[in-house]
Parts: structure tokens; sequence; C-alpha cells
């Protein structure tokens, strides 16, 4: 299909992030991953108490800090600069990851390289004969939240399907997402496979399915 | 009068051997031993396993290898066990040369493989890395209807830890995100070496404070060394 006669465009990162940030409500505690999932904290309203976790054993994480107003010891995932917000605290990493691992977090947020409709994860390696390994936080993390929501674009760079049947890279963890924010579409995972929520307006369901390989539910 | 502090990097790197295990805290640059891993460059010991959540950002033309890169660099770490190694890191090339093996896990499997050998847990199941390549030659046991892993502790013979503030039980404080692995693995060496920012008197930290109690620490180095930068 050429551009010209589509109807739609694609979210950007930032439309992304700010769609899945309507969905998390006051209270939740919340990791957000490195990536889009990590832009999702500028779509949250200050007054909207989500308590931000980062597995560097912050629990409470504000806004970016002000320059000149940066804070050396206070870092997130990314190796950014960050605040505290007032209640804030600081934890070591076996704590951290208790909060992670122990069933805490209501939600977190990743990013992804492919989802597959059980809700398999691949985000962390193109394949296993790969030397470089950036495994970090992400199994604990895709293993111990409640909810694992996945924050990605629907398709490759070269248009190849990211919502599968089966993931083909290794995988982060087994039927573990419950719901992916593309950057066309909102989709739940059900036991029955990849319901459909929402489309960006203009494009209709079968379009939707032209770019996925998993069969999609209305 | 127990006085944990020593009072030069030679007497603080005093006794580690070749083939030692070795345990390096901190997350980017905060929390991390710099001083003392520069105190073991100079030490010497070779052959070394180093334990690190993370083993380094990819070279850039120009810019001096410092800290566990440069060990690497200098042909003195054997293994490493971690949860992150980039392609184009020093490590990252050193491992694709076959000259350093790597053991890639969770980085919530590597705390809590930390804090076991500190407890005197030997080995956990954990769901984390079920059903991935991290769990390939290990023991699978279901446990509340989840496939769980068993994962063992990990010992070390050294401990290089950064805190803010020492007393000379080597009751420690550690400051801002700096805490992450420095309590862990002050906990699962045979030899806890800190580096610390400010000196205090015993009872100046009150003991409500303590994040660290100095039965974990063995030696205190005093080395005010300022305010960790972001990496390049």
């Amino acid at each position: 299909m050429s551009a010209t006669e589509q109807d739609w465009a694609p979210l950007s990162r930032d439309g992304m992030a700010a769609r899945a940030a309507q969905d998390i409500p006051e209270g939740w505690y919340v990791n957000l991953g490195i990536g889009v999932p990590t832009l999702i904290g500028n779509h949250i309203p200050p007054e909207r108490e989500v308590i931000l976790h980062s597995e560097n054993g912050v629990l409470g994480m504000g806004p970016a800090p002000e320059k000149h107003r940066e804070n050396p010891w206070l870092i997130n995932a990314s190796s950014q600069r960050i605040t505290l917000r007032v209640g804030a605290s600081l934890v070591h990493h076996a704590d951290s990851f208790a909060i992670v691992r122990g069933g805490h977090l209501d939600l977190c947020v990743l990013g992804g390289f492919q989802v597959a409709e059980n809700g398999d994860l691949a985000n962390w390696s193109h394949s296993p004969k790969e030397v470089a390994r950036q495994i970090g936080g992400a199994m604990d993390l895709a293993v111990g939240a409640k909810r694992v929501w996945v924050v990605m674009e629907h398709v490759t760079k070269d248009g190849k399907p990211r919502i599968l049947r089966r993931c083909s890279y290794p995988l982060t963890a087994s039927a573990c997402v419950t719901r992916v924010y593309t950057n066309m579409a909102v989709l739940d995972v059900t036991p029955a496979g990849f319901k459909v929520v929402e489309i960006i307006p203009g494009m209709s369901f079968s379009e939707l399915q032209a770019r996925s390989e998993a069969e999609l539910i209305r | 009068m127990i006085d944990k502090f020593v009072r030069s990097m030679a007497e603080a790197m005093d006794g580690i051997r070749d083939g030692a295990v070795v345990m390096i805290p901190g997350f980017a640059e905060v929390g991390a031993p710099n001083a003392l891993i520069d105190g073991l460059i100079e030490q010497g010991a070779k052959d070394l396993t180093v334990v690190i959540n993370a083993t380094g950002k990819p070279r850039v033309p120009g810019v001096k290898v410092t800290g566990f890169a440069r060990l690497v660099e200098l042909g003195r770490v054997r293994k490493v066990i971690t949860s992150f190694v980039r392609a184009g890191s020093v490590c990252g090339e050193a491992v694709k040369a076959g000259t350093v093996v790597a053991e890639v896990i969770p980085q919530g499997t590597l705390a809590e493989r930390i804090r076991a050998a500190g407890a005197g847990i030997p080995a956990f199941y954990t769901p984390t890395g079920a059903d991935t390549l991290v769990a390939e030659g290990k023991e699978i046991r279901e446990y509340r209807g989840r496939r769980c892993v068993l994962e063992e502790a990990i010992h070390a013979d050294v401990a290089l830890v950064e805190a803010w503030m020492a007393d000379r039980w080597g009751n420690l404080v550690f400051r801002g995100a700096g805490r992450n692995f420095n309590p862990l693995v002050a906990m699962a060496a045979e030899l806890t070496i800190v580096q610390t920012h400010h000196v205090c008197d015993l009872g100046q930290i009150p003991a409500e404070e303590v994040m660290t109690p100095g039965i974990f620490v063995d030696r205190v180095l005093h080395m005010p060394v300022g305010d960790p930068k972001l990496p390049v």
C-alpha cells in the first residue's frame, strides 16, 4: 500500500507513551523500562500519585532535574539523572528486586522486539549466538510484576510483524504480557489470543490484521 | 580497640590472590568503588573472576579505558558474572575473542545470588529466567504452578565497596542511589574492603541509620573522591 492511499498516521514514540499513560491510575507502583516506556513518566500528570520504581533502588522517582540542579547520586536504570518525589525511598539491590520479583509492582511497562499471542515476550536478544547479552532487569520485571505491558512499534523498520503466533527471538519470559500498545493499536493478550481494544483513527481492522502475523480478535 | 581503618591502598589490597573471586558493586558510576579498582589494578592480582552488574559501555575513541574495563584490557580477568555485556565494550570484545568467559544472568537473580551467599543460603528457586536461555543446564521445578530455576549462591573472596560514611568499627552509610549492590557484596565476601568519602567517630552514625553494620566489613580506607560522574 502506498502512502497516498492510507488515511492514517502511526503514533509517534511520544504518542504511544501518552496513550499508555492514560491507562495508569493513581496509586499504582510502576516500573518503566528503558526507551519509549521511560517517556510514559512525562505523560503522567504530577497530581496523579503514581509511584515510579527504578531497578537501581529508587522508589518514587520525580521529573527530570532542571539543569544545574542535578544530584550526581541520583540516576535511573538508563543512567539518566533524576529527582525524587516527596515521600520517595532508596533501597539496596536485593530489596529493589524483591519489589520486582515478589509481585509488589502493579505494573511494569517494557519495550519489545516481539510479542506472541500467548503473551511470550522477546526483548533482549536477536539470537542465541549473540556475544553481547543485555539482560539487565528485563527477565525479573517480566516475571515479577502483576501486569506487564509492552510498548513497541507494530512492525519492524523493514515492515516485518512483531505481533506473532510464536516469538522467533530468545524469550525474556513466557506467557507474561497482558497488554500491548503499538503505534497502530492497543491489544489485550487473552486466552483466545490478541484482542483489539483500539485502532488508530482511519485504520481498518483488516489493515491492522495485514500488519500482524497472529490472528487478531475483534 | 577495634580499628578497621587502613592507612594506605597497599594495606587495603594486601593478600588478594591470583584466581580470586572479586565483587564490584555500583550502577553506572554511582556507588562504584573506583579508587579500590585502581588499587587492584596496581596490586597486580590476575586470573580473576569478577562479579559486576554491567561490564561497561562501548569504547569511545580517544577516551581512556578505566575501572573494570581497564582490568579486562590488562588481561587480568578470566571470567565475569554479570547481567549486561555490550558489543563493542572492552569486555564484549574480550568475550568475543574468547579471552574472558561471561556468565550473563538476570539482574535480580544476580542480586539474590549474592544476597543468598551472605545469608547462608546455598541455592534457591526463582521463576525468573524459566523458559529462557539462562535456564539452560539448570534444574527446573514447579512451585505454586510456576516453572522455577535453581540458582546457586555466589560467594566471593573479596568485595570492594564504596561508602559515603564509615566509622572505625566499619559501620557504613551509603549516599543516594549509591547503595545498590554495596550492602550485598559486603555480606557475601571473605574480605570486604571499603573506600569511604567521610570518616565518622564511633557513635556519630545513629544506630538506626547504619545501613551496613561493621560485622560485614574488614578494612576501610578514607578516599574522599568526590561526586560520581555521568558515564561518557
